[in-house]
């Protein structure tokens, strides 16, 4: 597995080590966090992107992650879970958008109905995925993270 | 051992109790989380039995709420699939369609056969676990043919 890591806003990809920066000034890893009210989820989509190296964190509700963004936390990325007790995915990510935030938001939802999903996507998010992911799905979003970085 | 192990999880899925997403769970397994598929799935049952419990006690209602009916087995149709039960998977979605239609009988009749499906396939995990520990770690996840 490669893992990514992001250098003072430049992203170095594993072991190809395309650096475009002169000088590598910062090394931290990608951040994510899990937002959905499923422990199940939470901890396999976290081993999931544990695996390609990001750090994460939870959420079990949409208000738990809106709370964490007001703490001064920041996520490079957030899987949003769609349905959840408290605040659902799509008044957290319309809040989240409305704070100001611009971390990449990818839904997740059990439902593939289509009209639910765009309507969640109206949202703000940037990517809607049906759930559970999988490791292609995980590279797929982490291939449009790495253009919404670079 | 291994092929004992590899064996037992080919007949899981020929027999259909088990779909692709056990796989991917598999190849989250390593020398740092070597029972992360055990733990999961332990998880699983341990958290579904709380909806069971919801389900039990909804459908003694009458008349039925079968849109409290369907959010329970929305729910737990989500945690199903996060493990690979296709089987238990299946009769979610006879379920939910029961709720659609307002069938009563349906619904009953199919939760008695879900918590068939689910009570089997706890069992027949729980010896592929008790292989799986005695024979060790393997290099990779093999996939079923």
């Amino acid at each position: 597995m490669v893992p990514w890591f992001y250098l003072a806003g430049k992203m170095v990809i594993g072991s190809s080590k395309k650096v475009v920066a002169d000088q590598i000034e910062e090394v931290r890893r990608i951040c994510a966090l899990v937002v959905d009210d499923d422990p199940l989820v939470r901890r396999i989509h976290g081993m999931l992107l544990a695996r390609y190296g990001l750090e994460t964190e939870a959420a079990e509700n949409g208000k738990e992650a809106v709370d964490l963004f007001l703490s001064g936390k920041t996520f490079d990325l957030v899987l949003m879970d769609m349905e959840m007790p408290v605040m659902d995915g799509l008044q957290a990510t319309q809040r989240l958008r409305g704070m100001g935030v611009s971390s990449m938001i990818v839904g997740v939802t059990a439902r593939g109905l289509e009209a639910e999903k765009e309507a969640f996507m109206a949202t703000g998010l940037d990517a809607c995925w049906v759930k559970p992911l999988n490791a292609e799905a995980i590279i797929s979003v982490l291939d449009e993270l790495a253009k919404k970085l670079l | 051992m291994q092929r004992q192990l590899a064996n037992m999880k080919q007949s899981l899925f020929d027999q259909g109790y088990l779909d692709e997403q056990f796989i991917q769970l598999e190849e989250l397994q390593d020398d740092a989380n070597p029972n992360f598929v055990e733990e999961v799935v332990t998880l699983y049952y341990r958290d579904s039995a709380r909806l069971i419990h919801n389900i039990e006690q909804a459908l003694e209602k009458n008349p039925l709420d079968f849109g409290k009916l369907d959010s329970y087995m929305h729910q737990f149709k989500g945690s199903s699939s996060s493990i690979g039960a296709k089987k238990v998977k299946i009769e979610c979605t006879q379920f939910r369609e029961y709720c659609r239609t307002g069938n009563a009988e349906g619904c009953k009749k199919t939760f008695q056969q879900l918590k068939k499906e689910y009570a089997t396939l706890k069992k027949k995990l729980e010896v592929y676990f008790q292989v799986a520990r005695q024979a060790g770690p393997v290099e990779k996840a093999c996939r079923p043919k």
